[in-house]
């Protein structure tokens, strides 16, 4: 940052300054400046993404209902909507605001504190990597979803189940339209169910939209790779500050604000991916 | 860039901590309550839910944005030129949104014509309903919808 003092001993020399790096653009460093740059190439990225998914909703029939898709907990508990995306979004809350103090060490020199709270927001993300590496198992192996498969179809209409599938649905029980289902696999074979609708037409049970997985599977997973990544970084560079390499540097910690505005950047988009994935 | 002392900013962040918590369970309950796992039988109206949940989402996206990426403390040229060309996504939404809607009619009229299915080779003919785009087995209507335009063009051929 500027001080009032540089920018007045550069006043003389003004042209020849702006070209030698003696002025920072915004106040803020280089640095600082292209992660801003960078973060919002990405957002725009995700944001395509994630327009892709309304766009293709907004054209299909039907949608699985995602508090029936995403509505498994670990240790066997099915229909509880919502619950285990929740903590995935407290636990990514939580080493966000791990990160902030990280900062904030960083900011008085405090090389341990740095250290104690990146330490704390690494064991954030592989948690939150954890948690989606439990999800994505869930989906693919249990229910069978894939990006080109997507068992979860969804009714349009009423009606009556003529046979059972051994899990939820027994014969005789009835569904209403907008009522998400999911095709079991028995060795193998998709066994879609039979059913009767209202009008009395006999019909088998649909694979829902195709793109509902390929567009989960790529948006979590590129959600999951940036995770990723920026667990590794910021690895590195609390190793960096463990080691005092940081200590010898000019602008000190700045490398843990760069790398903590990235990291808030994941939990940012997070908030979006959890909004249209999970709660729309 | 500390602009708070030290005491205060561990404040903000306890602070943003609990109020990034309550409006993530606000934007489950009423997902939970505006579909009615709560309280049986009542629903909230589909656009009183959504608006409440992308409101409280913009929210969240606000605070992170300017207090833990300390986007309140930087000087206003570097604010806009991060936050302004994300406008643009505003027309991006609206215009896509439209044609998804537009694809969505296409669709209908596609699985109006049961002659598409001898170009599409893979169903029989049991579909009657025009909205769940019912085929056994493979899923005409979920091809790429760039398809679409060409396939009833086929379609008008055949006739």
């Amino acid at each position: 940052m500027a001080s009032d003092q540089t920018l007045q001993a550069h006043q003389g020399h003004e042209n020849e300054s702006v070209w030698m790096g003696a002025k920072e653009p915004f106040k803020a460093s280089y640095g600082k400046l292209m992660m801003w740059y960078f973060l919002l190439s990405d957002a725009f990225t995700f944001a395509g993404f994630l327009i892709a998914y309304g766009t293709l909703r907004f054209s299909s029939p039907t949608w699985p209902v995602p508090d029936f898709v995403f509505s498994s907990l670990p240790g066997g508990i099915h229909h509880k909507p919502l619950i285990f995306v929740t903590f995935m979004t407290f636990v990514l809350i939580v080493s966000s605001v791990t990160m902030v103090r990280a900062v904030q060490e960083g900011h008085r020199y405090n090389k341990k504190g740095v250290v104690f709270w990146m330490l704390m927001t690494i064991f954030g993300g592989l948690c939150f990597l954890g948690c989606q590496a439990w999800e994505w198992t869930t989906l693919i192996g249990g229910e069978k979803m894939s990006i080109l498969k997507n068992p979860f179809g969804t009714h349009v209409e009423s009606g009556v189940y003529l046979e059972g599938d051994g899990h939820d649905i027994k014969p005789g029980d009835s569904f209403h339209a907008h009522q998400t289902y999911l095709i079991h696999q028995h060795n193998g074979e998709w066994m879609p169910l039979k059913y009767k609708t209202e009008a009395g037409e006999i019909k088998q049970q649909q694979f829902g939209p195709k793109a509902f997985g390929a567009l989960f599977f790529f948006i979590t997973g590129f959600h999951g790779f940036h995770v990723l990544s920026g667990v590794v970084f910021l690895l590195i560079i609390m190793i960096n500050v463990a080691s005092g390499v940081y200590v010898q540097r000019r602008n000190h910690y700045e490398m843990v604000e760069k790398i903590g505005l990235y990291w808030h950047f994941v939990d940012l988009v997070w908030v979006f991916v959890f909004l249209v994935f999970y709660l729309l | 860039m500390a602009h708070l002392n030290y005491e205060e900013g561990k404040k903000v962040v306890f602070r943003g901590f609990v109020l990034l918590g309550i409006v993530t369970l606000l934007e489950v309950m009423v997902a939970l309550v505006g579909k009615g796992y709560i309280i049986h039988g009542f629903h909230l109206p589909r656009f009183i839910m959504y608006s409440l949940m992308i409101g409280m989402s913009l929210y969240k996206a606000y605070f992170i944005i300017f207090e833990f990426m300390h986007m309140r403390y930087e000087v206003p040229g570097l604010v806009r030129s991060v936050l302004m060309p994300t406008m643009l996504l505003i027309w991006a939404i609206i215009a896509f949104f439209y044609e998804g809607n537009t694809w969505y009619h296409w669709r209908k009229n596609v699985n109006d014509r049961p002659i598409l299915e001898l170009s599409g080779g893979v169903s029989n003919s049991n579909n009657t309903h025009h909205e769940s785009g019912s085929h056994d087995g493979k899923e005409m209507q979920q091809e790429t919808p760039a398809n679409l335009p060409v396939d009833s063009n086929a379609v008008e051929k055949h006739h």
